[in-house]
């Protein structure tokens, strides 16, 4: 899969994204690393340019309830409706209900291992075979927990 | 509506006509495999090559900040090889070169070598062709210059530029492998380090001591501070290479190419096989082949 991992905001704490990186990387998957502080539309280009199947958003910096909802329906309005989007970071428990409505598939939180997230990478492979919604504008309902 | 569904005619066309998902779509197909048909095109290309650390990316993205000042549109390949054991690929080139993010006057693009020798060079011309057909007047190709397999990426590119820092010697290691003869021109990055003006010169010496007639500018850079640039592009502009040094592109060209055939080729797993227990010698095993 062709996977683009970025930093969105302010937070200037990238191990967590790179920790990521490198383990898509090694589960056989391509890697675009945006580096940090990337504004949402800078984000939604990169996904266009490079084709990407995936979108993993890393944020710590509390900005999640703003800059996700913003790159999501960024992403809808360019007609991305089938990219995956998945987020990591700190995101408090009562927050994850409204990530999860914007199309986000997945969060990936402290302590997650890394093989959970190529577990998660691989069930959306099947499902896109399937012809079975995971897209960040593809009806909602399945998410992975 | 869904790009899945377009054939890629239609996505030629809406291409064409500015589209940057039909386009990155496209690159991807091409990446794939897939042919496409273009009518001839000619494309301004430049290669850029050169050790890992030296600020190939950094100083790309000046280059390139410079052109879309000029109106130029801009599409950038960067290159970064596929882990050979997981096939997996981190791709961070872009991440240094913050103009590419916006603007529609600019293009970058992410490749994967995938395990084919010689890097995605037998791919690269189709993409180039393609960026060229969809109104790109300046593309540029970057990969590490960390052999020369990786090197023979930009044998693809009508002109070539080598970066080194420095204190490295990477470059004149790079004469030795006889990679540097690509180079039209050499651009030494980090001008504010100290040690750089003495690179530049050591280079110049050495290439002063070649017989060929036409020997690569040696440019003193800082992309970090901006330093050098205007000259730089200048230079490029205006660089032309001599027939040896095309006749050399072409033949790193066509070594691309077979190696990739070589690799693609059927039955390549079982003569490894045998070649492994000795039963063919490698002369047998080409023939196979």
């Amino acid at each position: 899969m062709r996977i683009v991992v970025a930093k969105p905001g302010l937070d200037g704490h990238d191990r967590g994204a790179k920790v990521i990186a490198r383990a898509l990387r090694d589960g056989g998957h391509e890697v675009v690393y945006t580096g940090l502080r990337r504004t949402p539309s800078e984000i939604i280009r990169i996904v266009t340019d490079e084709d990407a199947t995936a979108l993993g958003l890393s944020t710590l910096s509390g900005a999640h309830d703003v800059l996700i909802p913003k790159i999501c329906a960024g992403l809808r309005d360019e007609g991305l409706d089938d990219v995956i989007v998945f987020a990591g970071g700190i995101i408090p428990d009562r927050d994850r209900e409204s990530v999860y409505e914007q199309g986000v598939r997945a969060i990936f939180g402290p302590g997650t291992r890394t093989d959970q997230i190529l577990e998660f990478l691989q069930e959306c492979s099947e499902r896109i075979e399937k012809e079975e919604p995971v897209g960040v504008g593809q009806e909602s309902g399945w998410r992975w927990e | 509506m869904a790009l899945g569904v377009k054939s890629s005619t239609e996505l030629l066309e809406s291409a064409k006509s500015g589209d940057r998902r039909s386009l990155a779509r496209l690159l991807t197909l091409i990446e794939g495999g897939e042919e496409l048909v273009l009518p001839n095109v000619s494309p301004w290309t430049l290669g850029v090559t050169g050790p890992p650390g030296v600020g190939k990316s950094t100083l790309i993205g000046r280059l390139v900040s410079h052109w879309k000042g000029s109106g130029e549109r801009v599409a950038v390949l960067a290159v970064d090889p596929s882990s050979p054991r997981s096939g997996g690929a981190l791709l961070a080139d872009r991440m240094r070169m913050e103009s590419t993010d916006s603007g529609e006057s600019v293009y970058f693009r992410s490749l994967a070598t995938r395990g084919h020798p010689g890097g995605v060079s037998y791919l690269l011309s189709p993409m180039i062709d393609l960026l060229s057909f969809c109104g790109w007047s300046r593309i540029v190709i970057e990969t590490v210059g960390s052999g020369q397999a990786e090197t023979r990426v930009v044998a693809f590119a009508d002109r070539v530029m080598m970066v080194d820092g420095p204190d490295r010697g990477d470059i004149i290691q790079a004469e030795k492998a006889g990679i540097i003869e690509l180079a039209d021109i050499i651009a030494i990055n980090k001008s504010d380090k100290p040690g750089a003006s003495r690179a530049a010169e050591s280079i110049r010496a050495s290439l002063d001591l070649s017989s060929s007639e036409s020997v690569p500018e040696v440019h003193l850079v800082s992309a970090q501070n901006s330093i050098g640039i205007e000259g730089l592009v200048s230079a490029i502009e205006k660089c032309s290479s001599p027939p040896w040094r095309n006749r050399l592109r072409i033949t790193e060209r066509l070594i691309s190419k077979w190696d990739s055939r070589l690799i693609l080729s059927e039955g390549l797993d079982d003569v490894l096989d045998e070649l492994e227990t000795g039963s063919i010698t490698l002369d047998e095993a080409l023939d196979r082949l």
